[in-house]
């Protein structure tokens, strides 16, 4: 599978100068013949709205429609998946959800899947649940490359959220992301860049999963995205990975053997399947508690 | 057997340092961002006062836009020490920025002759306010979008006059502390007469921010970065620094906190606005 991560710099709030941006980019990458794109959560409108959200979120069978339209225009002989973070609208109830789309197909566009953000950063710089409801299940679905799974942002700081994916069997993590870039101690980036990078590369390491980040970028209202668009073997070894700040893209192959290899080698995740039950049915685990405590 | 080599973890105190390239690269993507593709406009303009920050300030808005794009302007009231003058012409000349001086004596006089008993800090916020003006309306003169240079050690110690030093529609240092302002100027070749001076608002003669204050940079720095982390005035000491400055520190910094807001509005309604009715600053 040829996989494209965007670094996306989004005007604020325009839909459609964003959409046009991405049919851009569906131009540039439609000649390379890729099979999966991903942009970076929020892409369409910025990530920092406020309030704004009610005022720009979509459904997903529009968002679907319209990525369609813009893949079909640029190449209306090829099928390719794309994945882009966005504000949805589900009848009133508003959440920060990324969307697995197939583009170009016959009978038009084909939502595979819509992951709605579980984990709603709202401390410090971040507000989502302010806004925002947050998503209640994590899913895999089927791809040409075998089961996926979207971790949007935090959700993806959360060990339990790839290690649910890994065991429902996952085999790719896409993670549209953004992050509010800081800490300028770094040796070379930024420290939430370098510790992106470090939660991403355990994430594909522990379970043996290919893991793809794509990062908005750009300044919206002094918080620069961070960008660090990057890509992770299932060893865990980083493949690529973008310069913070400036839109670009990263392509990569992604090939399904690599994750049987990897498995084989180390294969914690077959382990961590057969000890499963004894530490999840453990009565002292927060969750076993809240349901007792319950009955 | 003999002893065993112990290894003692040291208290630990969260660094101040910065990459300076990293974050020069930074502050000039904010600068380009927020300026050109934000606003669509190309130029700056800053009050340069011969002191650190604003030298800073035009070092990095003259690498993220050119100097061509960069106004200087120097606004000296008659009792301003020659010498910020002087290095405020140092800046302009390394830079190669445009620099214009426009005296504010005769309209901060022509106030205060209407106020004869005001003190040192009217007539300094007086000047701030002047200074303020005169550059909002070069701004209109010039399209060019004023830059602020206040930094967070004065930001958080409330050391600086409201809606005056404060009111810029930008600012890319106010999130670093003194001692970074330092140790980014130097890396950025701001020359060593402007580094190394002691800061001082120049409102009075021989003034010093640090006489004014209490405290060195270098100590109140340390003390306010613990102080955001959360450390209670007891693990601060804790880590070795003085009681009295720590207590200083933190009723300069809890005496301010209306310096760092806009406006207080009565809310009266369920859409008033940055209460209920919420959208972001580019939005």
């Amino acid at each position: 599978m040829n996989a494209a991560l965007v670094q996306f710099k989004p005007r604020k709030g325009d839909v459609d100068a964003n959409l046009a941006a991405m049919r851009a980019v569906f131009e540039q990458l439609a000649a390379g013949e890729p099979d999966l794109i991903v942009f970076p959560e929020a892409a369409l409108t910025g990530y920092f709205l406020e309030g704004g959200v009610y005022e720009l979120a979509l459904t997903a069978p529009e968002i679907a429609r319209r990525l369609d339209a813009a893949w079909r225009a640029v190449a209306p002989d090829r099928a390719c998946d794309v994945v882009t973070g966005f504000y949805e609208n589900a009848a009133g109830t508003f959440h920060n959800s990324a969307i697995y789309v197939r583009c170009g197909e016959p009978g038009g566009a084909r939502i595979v899947h819509v992951h709605r953000k579980m984990f709603l950063p709202t401390y410090g710089v971040f507000d989502e649940e302010r806004f925002l409801t947050r998503g209640r299940r994590l899913s895999v679905f089927e791809t040409a490359f075998g089961k996926a799974a979207i971790l949007i942002c935090e959700d993806a700081w959360h060990a339990l959220m790839s290690t649910v994916a890994a065991l429902k069997g996952a085999r790719l993590l896409i993670v549209p992301s953004a992050s509010p870039g800081r800490g300028l101690c770094g040796v070379d980036e930024l420290e939430s860049n370098t510790r992106w990078k470090a939660i991403l590369s355990a994430a594909a390491a522990e379970h043996g999963v290919y893991v793809v980040y794509a990062g908005l970028t750009g300044f919206e209202g002094g918080k620069g995205m961070s960008g660090g668009t990057s890509a992770f073997s299932p060893r865990g070894d980083l493949l690529a990975s973008a310069p913070p700040l400036d839109p670009c893209i990263v392509r990569l192959r992604l090939d399904p053997e690599e994750v049987d290899l990897a498995r084989a080698t180390i294969p914690l995740l077959g382990d961590l399947g057969a000890v499963l039950p004894d530490l999840w049915l453990d009565p002292e685990i927060p969750v076993m508690r809240r349901l007792e405590d319950n009955e | 057997m003999s002893a065993l080599p112990v290894v003692d973890a040291p208290v630990d105190e969260p660094s101040l340092r910065i990459n300076p390239a990293l974050t020069a690269s930074w502050l000039e993507a904010f600068l380009c961002d927020e300026l050109v593709e934000r606003r669509g406009i190309g130029r700056a303009i800053i009050g340069l006062s011969g002191g650190i920050d604003s030298a800073l300030v035009a070092y990095l808005c003259a690498r993220a836009l050119g100097p061509e794009n960069v106004y200087a302007i120097r606004l000296p009231y008659k009792s301003s020490s020659p010498s910020s003058l002087s290095d405020a012409q140092r800046i302009i000349d390394a830079l190669g920025i445009h620099g214009e001086t426009i005296e504010i004596t005769d309209a901060v006089d022509g106030y205060l002759k209407h106020a004869p008993e005001a003190d040192a800090r009217r007539k300094g916020n007086v000047m701030a306010r002047m200074r303020m003006l005169v550059l909002f309306d070069q701004s209109a003169r010039r399209n060019a979008l004023p830059v602020g240079t206040g930094n967070k050690t004065e930001r958080l110690m409330g050391y600086f006059t409201w809606h005056a030093d404060d009111t810029p529609p930008v600012n890319p240092i106010g999130d670093l502390f003194k001692t970074q302002v330092w140790a980014l100027a130097r890396y950025l070749g701001v020359p060593a007469e402007v580094v190394d001076k002691p800061p001082s608002a120049d409102l009075e003669a021989d003034q010093t921010d640090e006489s004014d204050l209490g405290i060195t940079y270098a100590n109140a720095d340390r003390i306010l970065n613990l102080i955001l982390l959360g450390y209670r005035d007891d693990a601060i000491v804790a880590r070795g620094h003085d009681p009295d400055e720590v207590r200083l520190v933190r009723r300069r910094v809890d005496g301010t906190h209306w310096k760092r807001h806009l406006p207080t509005t009565a809310l009266v309604s369920s859409t008033a606005i940055n209460e209920f009715y919420l959208r972001p600053v580019d939005y």
